[in-house]
């Protein structure tokens, strides 16, 4: 966070030295951005507290450490499809599962599926790119990710 | 009064005030179970108000001030893979969730980068950002961290390779004659240059659909 707030903030002092208009345009562009794709934002997030709230880590962890096989992959590669967990929770998450005996396999594939699908963020991904670029990215990294699970059980 | 609810309903906020009124309504008649949403609602509505303002500004700016020429230049099409390793580094220095990273994906885009770039952009931006990589070695060791590191590299790689092949064969299938579509993208493909198509076949790029956000 305090980066992204440092290098905006210089930015935006080095710009405004320059040039003064341009810096007001740009920011006016910014913000105009941002309030077009809040709602779809807002709504996103109401989705994933309400999913978090249903299906909390330890219930996660419950499922996913039942089996290691196939069926655990399988559990693994949906849940972290579906669910938008922050670095800061899955993390921790997975490193339990780790000691618990889940493979590295199923934890390479949670870990991963997180990180690149996002069901949830689907409507939002569309407004960028289109609907059917946006599903088709996400299955083709819910393979990826079952691919490199894989090789990470394989090699580990 | 009727006026605002008819504008509530077709806005895109409906589900916002939904959600506002059921958290109010349950509030008032103390019932319990909203409580949990609400505290995660907050905490991520913490977390995006705090970051996402700024990056749009910094979008803003960047918009403003870099000149298409240099971003082609860099990341543009037939950069090979200088611009793909560009990409990947710009994206390694980037933070927060992947939907905050669609935007910048798009501004990209808009400046000139390659849709194979932007692709690789995502990819780089989901698994390879070095605040997340820090905390990951920290939980899970960096034996793991690397490891799904170098395999995941060369996998969005290849899928933005593939979507870029269907979204070509898909133009060419639509609009030109079926007889000679294999054998034309098949030669743009190869040769990795537009001149093999005809100029109808490349003029619907999907990402043109949505320029105007």
């Amino acid at each position: 966070m305090l980066p992204l707030l440092s290098v905006t903030f210089i930015s935006l002092v080095v710009s405004s030295l320059k040039d003064h208009r341009k810096t007001v345009a740009g920011v006016r562009k910014g913000v105009k951005m941002f309030l077009n794709i809040l709602p779809a934002m807002l709504n996103i997030l109401i989705l994933v507290s309400v999913f978090l709230y249903l299906v909390p880590g330890e219930l996660l962890a419950r499922w996913l450490g039942r089996d290691s096989g196939f069926t655990g992959m399988s559990i693994a590669a949906l849940l972290g499809s579906i669910s938008l967990i922050p670095g800061f929770i899955s993390y921790p998450l997975a490193a339990i599962l780790l000691k618990s005996g889940v493979g590295y396999n199923v934890i390479a594939i949670f870990i991963t599926t997180l990180m690149m699908v996002g069901v949830l963020t689907l409507p939002l991904e569309a407004k960028y790119f289109g609907m059917r670029v946006a599903v088709l990215r996400n299955a083709l990294s819910f393979v990826g990710a079952i691919i490199v699970g894989l090789l990470a059980g394989l090699v580990l | 009064m009727r006026k605002y609810i008819a504008w509530i309903a077709e806005s895109e906020y409906i589900l916002v005030v939904l959600f506002g009124l059921v958290l109010l309504v349950s509030r008032l008649v103390n019932l319990s179970f909203t409580a949990g949403v609400s505290h995660n609602f907050w905490m991520f509505f913490i977390e995006m108000v705090t970051f996402l303002p700024f990056m749009f500004i910094l979008i803003g700016l960047i918009d403003v001030w870099f000149p298409r020429e240099k971003v082609e230049k860099h990341i543009g099409q037939d950069t090979g893979i200088k611009g793909t390793a560009w990409v990947i580094l710009l994206a390694m220095f980037q933070a927060g969730p992947l939907y905050g990273a669609f935007p910048v994906a798009h501004l990209l885009w808009k400046k000139g980068s390659s849709i194979r770039n932007i692709f690789i952009y995502l990819g780089a931006f989901a698994t390879m950002k070095l605040p997340m990589l820090t905390f990951e070695i920290g939980f899970l060791g960096w034996k793991f961290s690397l490891l799904r590191t170098i395999f995941t590299l060369p996998m969005f790689i290849l899928m933005a390779w593939l979507i870029i092949v269907q979204e070509i064969f898909l133009e060419v299938w639509m609009v030109g004659p079926p007889s000679g579509t294999w054998f034309r993208v098949a030669v743009f493909l190869f040769v990795r240059s537009n001149r093999y198509l005809e100029q109808k076949d490349i003029g619907y790029c999907f990402l043109r659909r949505h320029y105007d956000l």
